[in-house]
Order: C-alpha cells, then sequence, then structure tokens
C-alpha cells in the first residue's frame, strides 16, 4: 500500500516535470521588445519613442527608435512611459542582512576578530531574502553586496544580481572588494585593538606588509587576499566618513601603490582635491543617511558638488542597523537630483557609473547592444515620489510586474 | 549703563510689539492649498499679529491701505506641517526604574537649541508633538510644540490650552519594544503588558473617584500621587493617549484598552494598519503614519506597508502622519504624503493628514493645521506641487513669523546638511553688543 501511493506520488511528479518542461519555452529569457516613450540609455541621448529588443540569449540585440527597430513577430512586446537600464546599487549589504533583523539573517559581520578579509560574502549570501525582492520591484537589477562597514576589514563583498534562486545562478563577481571601515564605526572597546584610528591605519598597514613578504607557503587565506590587492587585481571597499579618515585612505593606498573605492565620505566636499587628484571613485552614502556622530557634517549636495569637480560617483543603498533595514537607491537618486545634481547624472549615479565604479559595466549599467538584457520600467518621471515603477527585467526575462 | 539702557529699548520694542497692531500682510499671487476647501490659484493669504485674517483671491480679499504686500508668483502656500510623533530636541522619558511612568514629562529634558528643532522648520513643520521613547508600556508626558525661532528656554515653545495649561498627551507602547525577558518588573509577554497597563488604569480610575467625591473639600481629597494625576487627565479625555503599536493584533489590544477605560487615543506607527482598516475605521480611532523605505528592520514590522494610508483612507478612518525624527529625518516629511499617494491614497487626504488631521489628533483643530481666518498664522511657501521631490521647502512661517527661509545662508545650510549643520543653534542676544553665548562653530 505504501508503495503504491509512492508510485502515485511519483506519477504526479513526472507529470508536473512534464508541463514544466511544455511551459519552459513560455518563461524562457528573451525575446522580448521593450517600447518606451522615453528610453534613457545611459549612452547618448534619450530616445523618444525608443525600442529595446532582447534577444533569446538574453543580450540586447538593438536599441533605437521605434521607426529603426523593427520587432520580430515572436516577441512579447511590453510598453512603459519611461524606460532606463537596470538599477545598479554601488553599495549595499542585502543578501548578508535579511530584514527580519534576527540573528540568524544578520550575516554581514562577525565580530571575532577585526581583520578578515577571507570572509567570503558567497558563502553568506541569500538570494531568496526579501529585500532582494523588495529592491529588484524598485527597478534594481544588481548589487554589489557583501561584508558591512562595521570592522576594520569585515570581509568580502561580491555583485549579484537580484533574480534567481541561488548563488551560482545569480553571482556575476563572486569577489568584487574588501570591506575596509576607517573611524569609530570600525573601533573595538574594552582594550582590544583597534582602540584608536591611528591604531587602524597601523594594523592596516602591516597587514599589507605582511603581504609584501608572503610567499604562498603555506596557505593562508588573508594573505591570498591581500596579495591580490597588492597585486592591484581587486580594490579595497574603504568606508570613511570624516575628512581624516578619507585622507588615510588616500596615504594608504598611495604608499602601497593599490586600488580603492572610496565609501560614504560624508565630509568628501572637505577634500575634493585630494580625491580628485587620486583618481579613485566615491560611492556616496545615501542622500538620506541620518546625520549623527561620524555623519554630523553630510550634505544632500555632497553628489553634485562631486560631480562639479569631475570626480567619479555613484550612490548607495548603504548599511543599517535598525530601519529602513535597506534603502532603495532609486529613492536617494533623486533627492540627489532635487539637491543639485541634473537628471541625468542622477541617474547615472545608479547605472552606468555605479557599473563603471564596480568593474562591470561592459555588461551593465546602460541600455546597448550586447549587453545583458535588465531594463526598469516607470509610469512618470523615475524619481518623483508619485511615480510607480510597472515591470524590471532581468537577462531579457520579467522578473518583476508588481507596480511599486 | 550702556547695557541697561538697551535692555530698556528692548523692553520697550517688546511692549510695543505685544501690544501694538502691527501693519497686515498680504501673501499674493501664490497657489494657496487651505486644506479647508479648494486649492486657490492666484490666492491671497492675510495675516496680522500672528493670525490669519483672510484667505481667498483678489475678488474675496479686501485689503487696507497699509498692508505689505509680498508677491510670490509661481510659488505654492499650504499650512504648516503638524509632525504628530517626532523625538527632535534631544528630549526624555522614562527611566529604566519601572516600566509605567505616567509622572515622567519630556517638558524637562528638551534642548530648545538642538539643531534637529531646525531641521523640522526647514522640513515646513510647525507643529510637533515630542514624544519620549516606545522601551516602556508608559515613557511618559509628551509635549506639543511650535517651532517658534529663536527660543532661550523651552517655555518659549510651549502651546497653552484655553485653561492655560501647556498641552502634551501620553506616550504608551506595546508590542515587544516594551518586553524584556528577565527584566525585573518588566513585562514578559504581552497579556502581561496589558494587565499591567490595565492595572494601573483601575488604580487610576480609583484616584478619579476620590478626588470627584472629596467634592473640592482638601481635606478629603486623596494624597497627591503624580502618576495618578496623569492619567487621571488621561481618563477626562484631557489628555491624548499615543499609542506606539505596530501588529495587528497589538492594534486590537489597544482598541480593546480604549474601549475599557474610555480615554481618547491616536494610534501611531500602526504597521499593520492595512489588516485592520475596518477595525480601527469602525472604532472611530485616528492613525498616525508612518513611511519607511523597506519592510522590517524588526519583527513587527516585517509586514509594515506603505499601503497604509490608503487603506485606512478607504475604511474611513482619520490618517495623519510622523517623521519619528530621528527615524525619519524631518525635512522629509512631505515625502511621506508622496509616497501614500504612490501607494493609492488620495492627493487630497494625504495633503490634509500632513496638516490638518494632525491637528485634530492633538486637539488643535481650532488653531492649527487650515488656512482659515482667525488660526494662526503657521503656513509654508514651497517653490511648486507639495508632492514632487523636486519641491523644495523656501519659508516657514510660524504664527506670522518667519523661521526658515532658504535664500538665507544659516537656514540653507540646515536645509541640505553641510559642515556644522547638526551643532546646536548659536544664540545671540542683541543687546549685548554682539556677545555670542552657547553654540559653537
Amino acid at each position: 500500500m505504501k508503495n503504491g501511493k509512492w508510485k502515485i506520488k511519483n506519477f504526479f511528479g513526472l507529470l508536473l516535470l512534464l508541463l514544466m518542461v511544455y511551459c519552459l519555452p513560455l518563461t524562457a529569457y528573451g525575446q522580448i521588445a521593450v517600447k518606451g516613450e522615453t528610453v534613457w540609455t545611459m549612452a547618448g541621448e534619450p530616445i523618444q519613442n525608443g525600442i529595446v529588443l532582447v534577444g533569446a540569449d538574453g543580450k540586447i540585440e538593438a536599441v533605437g527608435t521605434a521607426s529603426s527597430v523593427k520587432i520580430p513577430a515572436n516577441y512579447k512586446q511590453i510598453s512603459a512611459k519611461i524606460v532606463t537600464p537596470g538599477l545598479v546599487d554601488a553599495h549595499s549589504v542585502i543578501g548578508l542582512a535579511g530584514y527580519l533583523n534576527q540573528p540568524h539573517d544578520q550575516m554581514q559581520y562577525d565580530a571575532s576578530s577585526p581583520i578578515q578579509p577571507e570572509l567570503r560574502a558567497i558563502d553568506a549570501y541569500n538570494a531568496e531574502e526579501k529585500l532582494i525582492e523588495w529592491v529588484r520591484q524598485h527597478g534594481v537589477t544588481t548589487i554589489h553586496t557583501g561584508h558591512a562597514p562595521l570592522a576594520l576589514v569585515s570581509g568580502q563583498t561580491m555583485i549579484a544580481k537580484t533574480f534567481g534562486k541561488n548563488i551560482d545562478e545569480v553571482t556575476l563577481m563572486p569577489t568584487a572588494m574588501i570591506a575596509v571601515t576607517l573611524g569609530q564605526a570600525a573601533l573595538v572597546q574594552q582594550g582590544r585593538s583597534p582602540g584608536t584610528r591611528a591604531k587602524q591605519a597601523s594594523m592596516l598597514r602591516a597587514e599589507l606588509v605582511r603581504a609584501g613578504n608572503y610567499k604562498g607557503e603555506p596557505r593562508d587565506l588573508k594573505m591570498e587576499m591581500w596579495r591580490k590587492v597588492l597585486n592591484r587585481e581587486i580594490p579595497l571597499l574603504v568606508t570613511a566618513q570624516k575628512a581624516q579618515d578619507i585622507m588615510t585612505a588616500l596615504r594608504i593606498a598611495k604608499e602601497f601603490n593599490i586600488k580603492i573605492v572610496l565609501d560614504g565620505a560624508a565630509e568628501s566636499y572637505l577634500v575634493l582635491d585630494e580625491i580628485k587628484a587620486s583618481g579613485f571613485p566615491v560611492i556616496i552614502h545615501p542622500t538620506m543617511f541620518r546625520a549623527g556622530g561620524e555623519t554630523d557634517n553630510l550634505s544632500m549636495t555632497t553628489a553634485a558638488k562631486l560631480k562639479k569637480a569631475g570626480i567619479p560617483i555613484a550612490l548607495q543603498s548603504g548599511y543599517e542597523s535598525y530601519v529602513p533595514k535597506t534603502r532603495v537607491v532609486l529613492f536617494e537618486a533623486a533627492i540627489a537630483a532635487a539637491n543639485g545634481l541634473s537628471f541625468r547624472d542622477a541617474l547615472a549615479t545608479i547605472t552606468i557609473d555605479a557599473a563603471k565604479i564596480i568593474g562591470m559595466d561592459s555588461r551593465i549599467g546602460s541600455l546597448e547592444k550586447g549587453k545583458d538584457g535588465d531594463i526598469a520600467m516607470y509610469d512618470g518621471d523615475p524619481f518623483e515620489y508619485t511615480t510607480h515603477c510597472t515591470g524590471t527585467i532581468i537577462n531579457g526575462k520579467i522578473v518583476s510586474e508588481v507596480v511599486r | 549703563m550702556k547695557k541697561i539702557l538697551s535692555l530698556f529699548l528692548l523692553q520697550a520694542f517688546l511692549a510695543s510689539m505685544i501690544f501694538g497692531q502691527e501693519k497686515p500682510t498680504a501673501y499674493i499671487n501664490a497657489r494657496i492649498i487651505p486644506i479647508a476647501g479648494a486649492p486657490i490659484e492666484q490666492g491671497i493669504l492675510l495675516i496680522q499679529n500672528g493670525k490669519i485674517t483672510a484667505v481667498g483671491d483678489a475678488r474675496s480679499v479686501r485689503l487696507s491701505s497699509d498692508v505689505q504686500i509680498v508677491d510670490l508668483k509661481g510659488k505654492t502656500i499650504m499650512p504648516g506641517l503638524v509632525d504628530t510623533h517626532s523625538h527632535i530636541g534631544e528630549g526624555s522619558g522614562a527611566d529604566g526604574s519601572s516600566p509605567i511612568q505616567p509622572d515622567i514629562r519630556l517638558l524637562d529634558s528638551l534642548n530648545v537649541r538642538a539643531s534637529s528643532l531646525q531641521r523640522a522648520q526647514a522640513g515646513g513643520i510647525t507643529t510637533v508633538n515630542v514624544m519620549p521613547g516606545s522601551g516602556h508600556l508608559n515613557s511618559g508626558q509628551t509635549l506639543y510644540i511650535k517651532l517658534r525661532d529663536g527660543a532661550n528656554k523651552i517655555d518659549d515653545l510651549l502651546i497653552y490650552d484655553k485653561d492655560g495649561k501647556y498641552m502634551g498627551g501620553i506616550k504608551f507602547a506595546n508590542g515587544t519594544n516594551s518586553i524584556r525577558a528577565g527584566g525585573g518588573n518588566f513585562p514578559g509577554t504581552r497579556a502581561k503588558s496589558a494587565a499591567l497597563i490595565r492595572e494601573q488604569f483601575v488604580k487610576a480610575a480609583e484616584y478619579r473617584r476620590k478626588i470627584q467625591a472629596a467634592g473640592g473639600d482638601a481635606s478629603k481629597l486623596p494624597p497627591r500621587d503624580l502618576a495618578m494625576e496623569s492619567l487621571t487627565e488621561v481618563l477626562d479625555g484631557k489628555r491624548v493617549v499615543h499609542f506606539h503599536t505596530h501588529r495587528h493584533d497589538d492594534i486590537l489590544t489597544v482598541l480593546r484598552l480604549k474601549q475599557e477605560f474610555g480615554f481618547k487615543v491616536v494610534l501611531q506607527h500602526v504597521s499593520e494598519a492595512w489588516k485592520v482598516a475596518d477595525e480601527i475605521a469602525k472604532a472611530k480611532v485616528p492613525s498616525s503614519i508612518i513611511l519607511i523605505d523597506s519592510p522590517g528592520g524588526k519583527l513587527e514590522t516585517m509586514d509594515i506597508s506603505m499601503t497604509n494610508g490608503a487603506a485606512l483612507e478607504k475604511a474611513g478612518a482619520l490618517v495623519g502622519f510622523h517623521t519619528d525624527d530621528y527615524i525619519t529625518d524631518s525635512r522629509f516629511f512631505l515625502r511621506s504624503a508622496g509616497l501614500s499617494v504612490r501607494y493609492g491614497m488620495s492627493r487630497e487626504k494625504a495633503l490634509y493628514g500632513m496638516t490638518l488631521a494632525g491637528a485634530i489628533m492633538l486637539d488643535m483643530q481650532d488653531r492649527v493645521g487650515s488656512l482659515e481666518a482667525g488660526k494662526d498664522a503657521d503656513f509654508i511657501v514651497l517653490s511648486g506641487d507639495p508632492l514632487s521631490v523636486y519641491t523644495q521647502v523656501l519659508q516657514t512661517f510660524v504664527e506670522g513669523k518667519k523661521v526658515f527661509d532658504r535664500n538665507d545662508s544659516s537656514d540653507y545650510l540646515i536645509a541640505t546638511g553641510g559642515w556644522g549643520a547638526s551643532n546646536d543653534r548659536e544664540i545671540h542676544i542683541d543687546c549685548f553688543d554682539g556677545d555670542i553665548i552657547g553654540g559653537e562653530k
């Protein structure tokens, strides 16, 4: 009898499998035409009455005006008022940090040691975390996420698409940067180190000196990561809010000839010339970040000031210990646009310029032939409070149709 | 001698301010959103002595010959915003000694020079309910303040009722914030939380009965009890309960307590309002909601929704908003209305929620919340539509006096942030030869 039941179940299972296989062509990636009253390609001028074609391989086949792009008969057509590239969040912690904010879903910070570059984000990332769905529903298709700015060296970051069931499916880059934090957020109390800013700099320098002498045997996971930094294969993501911490980051980068990306940078407007001369980009704190403690002097106009100075910038959702558990980069760019940044430049901070800073602009960040079919759709100016995101597409697949 | 003379002149000046008639000022050519009534294109707002004397257009408002005209062509005027739940001013409430402390007054702790008060002015907020926190079932008495400029002491911000008493409510909370596992006299469960609150109200009812029985005979009065006095005001309907509550079951617990003890209550946060909107509407209890950029942050708010405003509106409940500043920044308060409209609320009710609904929740609907003759001249000048992200608050007026001007460089710093924006406000005492007392820069 038991056996019989199992057989019946198995039969239904087979039927379900057959049904799934049959339906597969309907949900296959690509073969989609997105029409927009305005298409912000972020590669050249926006196109009025534009069309973006995504092929069966999930890549963009063509971008142009309705009169210049012919839509194949078998392509699904979808329309929106405003079409933009899928949004890129240049710095997040979601996937490691979950929305419930309970110990079991907070994997962004291990407090056992202040220097842990060997902690891989891919070993902690939960692709089905609710916050990932949340940002996807607002048009975000790629996130640079990982360990939080809570330790001198908290771990690695990774780059992922915001749709997919498991880590292998979503990962674009398993190790993107190493998260380093200078200043108050990474000080450790009660006689442990680093207890001061100078100690932070000293500890970081000591690691890099040690890595310079590391010969590869015996294997040392920390040293292997630092070697990659010294070899300029991966940059440090240095979160530094105060001007003196920004200067420390630049000083250490120069000393070891390493690549860094400045992050947070609340007081960056005080040292514009120095940042500009360094050539390093800045992922600025969320525009609506709270002013307090080390961010007392942050400004909504920082993005505009850095842009004007010719410094490469992106915006971010950042890290929050409480609410909102994640910010939405679309909202943060909107406030930057209301505070001196042009519409195009603000959109760039969460599309092409963000993609450039995280080293992914050959694949994402703009609507161009050959790039991934990642698209966000809106029923009005994407930055307006009352506009909705009407859909999100990743690799040519509609991954959100919720109106948000 | 010079100083004494200056002081004398200052007094004389102040006296003339108080007793004299100010010239009327007319703000003309603006789009006026009075809340009470439809928007007026090219409207006129006429004010005098801190009060609104007329609102209308060129046909309906007559201007006297001595009127001062301010042309606001292309701008929008609406009432000053009412924030029904904020923590600006670094105030504090109850300490860790017990879960219910109705005797505690936020009044005794506010820093009137805190930059957060200026940020609220920059956000267009003119009336605020400043509350103690939610880590207690009752963390004390809240304080209603007007964001008048240049306050030197708490008295300068107070609002007085008809009986001459300064106004404020009382803060209650349920759910997990006030639950402390192994927390001594603090509750360990939701049922215990409700029982502890009920116990205090039963005691207060008894205290109130004794006072009534004394019939004004001092010898028969019960011994003064500060906590019971406060709760007696609650039972008398003179002190509104502002009840922090998130989950649908906790919301219903508040409605049950209100039913039992008959106090006036405003539901605060109400994160799962969308689940029990009909019950809230049926109980005729107002809700002050908050818009958070993503769900969660704690278990109780995993189902918070930006549709709360729409759901409550549809159910017919009164909806207001709050910043919960420092949770959301006062400078983005108008954004709450914008996001609520994004999620289905009507434009009219969203703007009503930012103003008159809040005033109703603070028992101040006769004085603030709309632009009507006789009300306080609390209004804001906007660069455009109040629901647009690109709109800036250009000026904020409290009782006819400009307290924020985006064109002023120090006010601009507050509005956008920047170096020194979070420092306490500098205090200038003009007659002391430019001495600066307090503050730092």
